[in-house]
């Protein structure tokens, strides 16, 4: 019987990767419902699995670990052999894993080699019952719902035979917690070293360089987050103040016609009718009156937030969030105020 | 080189509109095109035979209409075409649909397969290495530049999102495509002439069914299965705050951004 | 009779529309202030095959039919109407002549690189005295030896800013009149061209359109096309093809303008509502979109009649007078349509307007047009 939920740490030069955290806050989360134990596979070289304190904090029962030269940077088959045996030798009810460029390689191979079910990208997941018909009893599976055709609808998937249903998650779409036992003391855990068949032949790439570089400027429909200023910023000098709001929040820099036209920044970020269409996960919309020109370019945002003076400013049509203010005041404060919430919440 | 290219025929996901009466999705008119990421990799693949010479098949798992996607491939300078196509295979998951590839792969024979990485309706990027794993090659995935160094072995740059690898991959092998891999190149007028004068092979279940177990394809042999779908909440008329003295402004502001995960 | 466009021909219309969307539009603006066609495109317009369509791969040429040049020109006219006729006089006018009347050394000699991406064509037709009335041309050809010498000026030559090969019409013996016409095969490189400055014009202001000059110019007799006095006979009816060009440019520069229009209702506000629910500009768009269905429809009829070697000289001539009159009028109720702004540089429909004009002037002009409609009629 199929038993437990597993979550497949990532970690980039030893340091462990936040979505991990979060995915085993989940399967806590998940866990409480099933009444089962919740384990993190973490694989590295040697020392990964030092401090495992974290781990327990965020809700795991126990750590399986694999140490070896070969699990040092990433790399497919080295991954997919040590998580395959561990997760043939432990049949696991769940298992779950960061949906990023790692996970989204790692996952499907496994699924693959140990012939089971993967659902990618889920935004939310559940343990509901389930039974095919009103006679059989139900049983308890993983609901996994994720967005599917280009995130314009939603669909929730069924692992119903196969076993372990597996499931990556995005970061940041899970809450991760961090539970401090009674006396403030990290809660305790198992360690379990898993002596995997890994050999050197496994290992059928050669990694000739690794390059660790800064995210790269992207052109602003690829943006996920944009800061734009309108007219209303009032100077180009108050595009550096917008910037420094952006790196705060992993976003780009867009702007109206109107700065365009003076000159104050280059046209290939401007938003609007004769400008790009974009549709980030947020768009902040700073001085911006919200004329249907730009507009016509921003709409399809996730979410919009707008600041502007101007209580009957069109922008506030479209705004998720209108805050009727002076930018220049609420701009700075909430840069400030940013700073440290991210302080309170580094991990 | 013998190079296959796995694309898939997709509805352009960025042309799909909500009916805001009903909250369903309109379905019709929305163009078909070949996925972005997967016609990257035929630029590579284009490339690559540019190079070291050698042969480029397209290679297409869809409904009949897909001989549209196919002969769009041809018309870019790819050699020849085959639509993957049957009955049988329909309804499959990105485990069954990766055994039924492999089959056709194995029968087509390859140096290199070259997948997108992810399809922007299905956005699972499981099916090339699920592919790689079915038929028992390496797998680079997310690459975003290829080169060749000798007549075995290929030079690879693999994205992560803080870093790259230079990664030495002997063939046959499978990489998946990023867009960043290559800026497809147009059809030719004359490409399109000769698209459409050439055969396109089918291969249906008949064809592969030696090397197929059928209780491993189509609705029956997929693991997961979709349980329900349902469209997002329309976004409605959002909140305007009035009143607020800066400080209060950006609590909300920060709120709203926290609940939503976007700091 | 079947009035969709096969799997075939739709997928050419992709490209072109994808092509023309990417890589035309963005550069129209510039192109129209600056009066400068760019090079790269042009380049590109060859790379893509756009520039040989309806010409036999034997030579080089695309190997496709006349009804998807026809949809070429309408898909990258809608963005702009210069590469609009800057593929034109090189497909239907340039290419044709050597074409329908080169022999077979001549084909692989010069139509060749024309078609297969390597050159660029133009026409020499008319003269600052002779337009419509071609007959009257004064330029030159005087025989000696292996050789004919060419002197004269044609004026309004399109693309000889920057062709390779010029299509030259001159008179070799003036006693026979039209039938003293001979079509020759020139090349940049001969001394004694010289190409004047771009024409200051309304509209296809991109397009590079001069007065060239031939002084003294030694073309060798293989260079000349069909026999003495075939001239007039092949200049027109490289005009006949030239017109189905001009009838889509014109559907093209419609569709453009109106669906710009269409975009811009749909969004500007007067009165507390779009401008698109007032049953007035309903109406009109109704009334727009007809009239360019109609002309493309009639467009795309004679196209086939000419890709089933059917007469269609007068549908040629049908196409181009209604698409023409209906550009003109249907871009000048587009700038009404988006009033002020449609006036306004920034938008494309005021050069969308410009650009119509031409097309009721050249290759023919409405008038003519006319004259070629009512002769097949015989009805005097």
């Amino acid at each position: 019987m199929s038993k437990d939920i597993y979550v497949v740490a990532e970690q980039r030069d030893a340091v462990i990767q936040k979505v991990s955290f979060e995915l085993i806050s989940e399967a806590k989360r998940l866990s409480m419902v099933t009444g089962e134990k919740v384990y993190a596979i973490l694989a590295g070289a040697k020392g990964v699995a030092e401090d495992l304190g974290d781990f327990y904090r965020a809700g795991a029962d126990g750590v399986i670990y694999v140490e070896d030269e070969l699990l040092k940077e990433y790399t497919t088959e080295p991954y997919t052999k040590v998580v395959s045996e561990i997760l043939l030798a432990k049949d696991p009810n769940i298992v779950l894993f960061g949906a990023t460029s790692i996970g989204r390689d790692l996952a499907p191979r496994v699924a693959a080699r140990i012939h089971t079910g993967l659902t990618a990208d889920c935004t939310k997941l559940e343990i509901l019952d389930w039974s095919p018909n009103q006679e059989t009893e139900p049983e308890k599976l993983l609901y996994m719902t994720r967005p599917a055709f280009g995130g314009n609808i939603m669909a929730t998937i069924l692992c119903k035979e196969k076993r372990p249903q597996m499931a990556t998650v995005r970061p940041g779409v899970m809450k991760r917690e961090d539970i401090i036992a009674e006396c403030g003391a990290t809660p305790e855990g198992t360690k379990e070293e898993f002596k995997s068949t890994l050999k050197k032949e496994d290992m059928n790439v050669v990694i000739r360089e690794v390059v660790k570089c800064k995210v790269q400027k992207t052109d602003i429909i690829e943006a996920k987050a944009l800061i734009s200023g309108g007219r209303g910023i009032g100077s180009p000098e108050a595009f550096s103040m917008l910037k420094e709001l952006a790196e705060l929040l992993e976003a780009d820099i867009s702007s109206s016609r109107a700065n365009v036209d003076a000159g104050w920044i280059d046209r290939d970020r401007q938003v609007g009718q004769t400008g790009k269409t974009v549709r980030p996960s947020l768009y902040m919309a700073c001085g911006i009156s919200g004329a249907i020109q730009h507009v016509a370019g921003m709409e399809d945002s996730d979410y919009v937030i707008a600041i502007n003076k101007n209580e009957t400013a069109a922008i506030f049509d479209v705004a998720d969030l209108g805050i009727v203010g002076d930018l220049k005041i609420i701009i700075p404060k909430l840069i400030e105020g940013l700073k440290r919430y991210k302080e309170l919440n580094r991990c | 080189m013998k190079i296959v290219v796995c694309i898939k025929q997709v509805p352009d996901t960025n042309e799909v509109k909500l009916d805001p009466v009903t909250n369903t999705l309109i379905r019709e008119g929305v163009p078909s095109i070949i996925n972005h990421d997967d016609k990257s990799g035929i630029e590579a693949a284009l490339k690559l035979k540019e190079q070291v010479g050698g042969e480029v098949v397209v290679v297409c798992m869809g409904p009949k209409q897909a001989d549209v996607a196919l002969r769009e491939a041809l018309a870019m300078g790819c050699d020849k075409a085959m639509l993957v196509s049957a009955r049988e295979f329909g309804g499959s998951d990105t485990y069954a649909t990766a055994k039924i590839i492999a089959a056709a792969l194995r029968k087509i024979g390859y140096d290199l397969v070259i997948t997108g990485r992810q399809a922007i309706d299905g956005d699972t990027a499981q099916v090339g290495p699920q592919i790689a794993e079915n038929l028992g090659i390496p797998q680079v995935s997310y690459v975003e530049g290829v080169e060749v160094l000798n007549e075995s072995t290929l030079l690879v740059q693999r994205q992560y999102e803080d870093r790259y690898h230079m990664i030495e991959v002997k063939m046959p092998c499978l990489l998946t495509a990023l867009t960043e891999l290559g800026e497809p190149r147009y059809m030719t007028v004359k490409g399109i002439v000769e698209a459409y004068r050439q055969e396109i092979e089918v291969m249906d279940y008949e064809m592969l069914k030696d090397d197929l177990d059928i209780a491993t394809i189509g609705l029956k042999g997929s693991p997961t299965n979709v349980y329900k779908s349902f469209t997002k909440q329309a976004k409605g008329a959002g909140t305007k705050l009035t009143e607020l003295s800066p400080d209060e402004a950006v609590d909300a502001i920060i709120n709203a951004l926290q609940e939503r995960h976007l700091v | 009779m079947n009035f969709s466009l096969s799997k075939e021909h739709l997928l050419q219309q992709e490209l072109f529309q994808k092509f023309a969307e990417k890589e035309v539009k963005p550069l129209a603006e510039e192109m129209d202030e600056t009066e400068q066609y760019s090079m790269e495109l042009l380049a590109k317009l060859h790379k893509a095959g756009m520039m040989g369509i309806p010409y036999s791969m034997e030579y080089g040429g695309a190997g496709s039919d006349y009804l998807a040049y026809a949809l070429c020109m309408e898909e990258v006219s809608k963005h702009d109407a210069s590469t609009g006729i800057t593929i034109s006089v090189h497909t239907s006018l340039a290419c044709s002549c050597i074409d329908g009347f080169g022999t077979e050394e001549q084909k692989q000699k010069f139509l060749r690189p024309l078609v297969d991406g390597s050159k660029t064509g133009c026409y020499g037709l008319t003269e600052p005295n002779a337009g419509t009335d071609a007959a009257g041309q004064q330029t030159k050809a005087v025989l000696n030896g292996d050789h004919y010498i060419i002197n004269g000026t044609k004026i309004f030559t399109t693309n000889s800013g920057f062709a390779d090969t010029f299509v030259v019409f001159a008179m070799t013996d003036k006693s026979l009149g039209t039938k003293g016409i001979s079509a020759f095969v020139l090349e940049r490189e001969m001394e004694g061209i010289k190409v004047g400055p771009n024409i200051r014009r309304m509209g296809i202001r991109a397009a590079s359109n001069c007065e060239v000059s031939y002084e003294n110019v030694i073309v060798p007799v293989e260079n000349r096309l069909g026999k003495e006095g075939q001239g007039f006979k092949i200049a027109m009816k490289a005009l006949d093809g030239g017109r189905i060009g001009i009838a889509a440019q014109a559907v093209g520069i419609a569709q453009g303008a109106l669906n710009e229009a269409i975009k811009y209702v749909k969004e500007r506000k007067q009165f507390g509502k779009t401008i698109s629910s007032f049953q007035n500009t309903q109406f009109k768009i109704a009334d727009l979109q007809t009239h360019i269905d109609v002309a493309r429809l009639i467009t795309w009829q004679a196209a086939v009649a000419k890709d089933n070697n059917e007469d269609y000289g007068k549908l040629a001539a049908q196409a181009k007078l209604f698409a023409s009159k209906m550009a003109n009028d249907v871009c000048r109720e587009c700038v009404q349509l988006m009033g002020g702004y449609g006036y306004c540089r920034e938008y494309p429909v005021e050069r969308a307007l410009r650009d119509a004009k031409i097309t009721e002037i050249y290759e023919g002009t409405s008038e003519a047009m006319k004259m070629v409609i009512s002769g097949s009629m015989k009805i005097f």
